[in-house]
């Protein structure tokens, strides 16, 4: 096998702003998403992923000027999530620089919305974006549910059943969050990143509760996710790129080290 | 020198102009990236890039709806020699057939259809996403300086079809997903890379480089 597992740090992006900040290395404005992404993209990681959080819509276009910069500098691929309703927004995103959007809150509400995208766009830069918590008791087989609004709403609705329809439609890629796991640093879900990684046929991101490095080989070991995403652990420095990378090549997980 | 980068309406140009603007500068070639969507500058131009994203049919009727577009393409490509540079559906384009969802007819310069990546393990997933080495099959100008095989330096491929060229000597070079996937085909003076070039990082500037120096 020669396709390698991939590195995605995420940062979260509020008005144009990284919220929280980055401070991984010297970065004279740590809250300007271009100077994390260019950072970033001398590190070695994958890909890259920018969740726009912020919530006015009258800020809401800075987004596809911080894509734009950020593809100005950085020829590696991003993905940009957050927001996105209509075609149209998937269409100025993918303009700006974006080579993948994705989609949560809207696929849950419209299902049929990843076919249109997938079919005008094509499935491979359609990533449902899921939210998922678990709902069933610790000794009972697993179950999660669906949550949208950032892990608010719950939606009654089932998360592998879920992931199947999208898929169905022509979702391209699974973004899994555990919201359970998310923050907590004591590793992913990797129950519900298993159970979603195996009834589906795309890849999947496993996303929320990474702490240390070992917990990245488990989500592509156990978990059978294709790609780790963390934010925090990079974000702040607690580990590089680098030794993200070969600590999960020297367990057994292949990886891009050139 | 100008090199051309065709605006179809398929995604992702801004960054596939940066490459090359970046390419240019780093190889200090004196030169302008013009995207456009004007057959008439396309013709005016020695270097000529097709990238594309999505699905073949969206693509080829998006191309069509360019004015001149694609007689313009063949001229300047078959006719006249330029070089030129599909990427990703720009190269799934040169094929004769598009077998993604419905039968559509490509540009037939690499004798071959596109057909859906099959790994032949069932625990690959597709698409194929993320980064992959690749295996020449038939060297070329383009790869100089990139290290390949299975040591060798990473390409980025995001795409769930790929083409398959009837003739073994149109193929540059191939990725192993599950079985041989084309990475790289080309004759004459046109090529195509299946993967991603301008996200590539430092690989792909590279291949970039050496199209902008490609005297075919």
């Amino acid at each position: 096998m020669s396709l390698k597992a991939r590195i995605i740090p995420c940062l979260d992006v509020k008005d144009g702003r990284v919220v929280k900040g980055v401070s991984f290395v010297d970065l004279i404005d740590a809250g300007d998403p271009v100077e994390a992404a260019i950072a970033y993209d001398a590190a070695g990681a994958d890909e890259l992923c920018f969740l726009d959080i912020t919530a006015s819509s009258d800020n809401r276009d800075i987004i596809f000027d911080v894509v734009s910069q950020t593809a100005e500098h950085c020829f590696m691929p991003l993905t940009v999530g957050g927001g996105v309703r209509h075609l149209k927004d998937i269409r100025k995103l993918l303009n700006a620089g974006a080579d993948k959007v994705a989609i949560n809150t809207t696929a849950v509400k419209n299902p049929d919305f990843v076919a249109s995208a997938a079919d005008k766009f094509g499935n491979q830069c359609i990533v449902i974006s899921i939210d998922a918590k678990r709902v069933s008791l610790p000794d009972e087989p697993g179950k999660w549910e669906i949550f949208t609004h950032g892990g608010r709403q719950p939606t009654g609705i089932d998360a592998v059943e879920f992931a199947r329809l999208v898929v169905e439609k022509g979702a391209g890629e699974i973004m899994l969050t555990s919201m359970d796991q998310d923050g907590q640093k004591t590793g992913y879900d990797l129950a519900l990143t298993r159970s979603i990684a195996d009834a589906v046929r795309v890849p999947v991101i496993a996303s929320g509760g990474v702490g240390t490095l070992e917990h990245l080989v488990e989500g592509i070991r156990d978990g059978h996710a294709n790609a780790v995403l963390a934010a925090s652990i990079f974000h702040f420095g607690t580990y590089t790129i680098g030794e993200a990378k070969r600590y999960m090549n020297d367990n057994g997980i292949a990886m891009r080290l050139d | 020198m100008k090199t051309a980068i065709i605006d179809y309406g398929s995604g992702n140009l801004h960054s596939a102009a940066k490459a090359f603007e970046r390419a240019l500068r780093d190889s200090d070639i004196k030169g302008r990236i013009i995207v456009t969507d004007k057959a008439e500058i396309v013709s005016e131009c020695d270097y000529v890039v097709l990238p594309g994203v999505g699905a073949f049919a969206d693509c080829r009727a998006g191309l069509e709806n360019v004015d001149g577009m694609i007689e313009t393409l063949h001229d300047v490509v078959i006719n006249k020699a330029r070089p030129f540079l599909g990427i990703c559906v720009g190269t799934q384009l040169m094929a004769t057939r598009g077998l993604e969802k419905s039968i559509t007819p490509g540009f037939d310069w690499i004798s071959g259809d596109v057909t859906e990546i099959k790994p032949d393990d069932s625990s690959l997933k597709v698409p194929q996403i993320g980064w992959n080495t690749i295996n020449v099959i038939n060297d070329h100008q383009l790869l100089n300086g990139i290290k390949t095989g299975p040591d060798g330096q990473h390409a980025y491929f995001v795409h769930s079809y790929h083409l398959v060229a009837n003739d073994r000597s149109n193929v540059i070079a191939e990725c192993d997903y599950g079985g041989a996937v084309t990475a790289i085909v080309g004759r004459d003076n046109m090529i195509g890379t299946q993967f991603h070039p301008e996200k590539s990082q430092k690989m792909g500037l590279a291949l970039i480089a050496n199209f902008l120096n490609w005297k075919p």
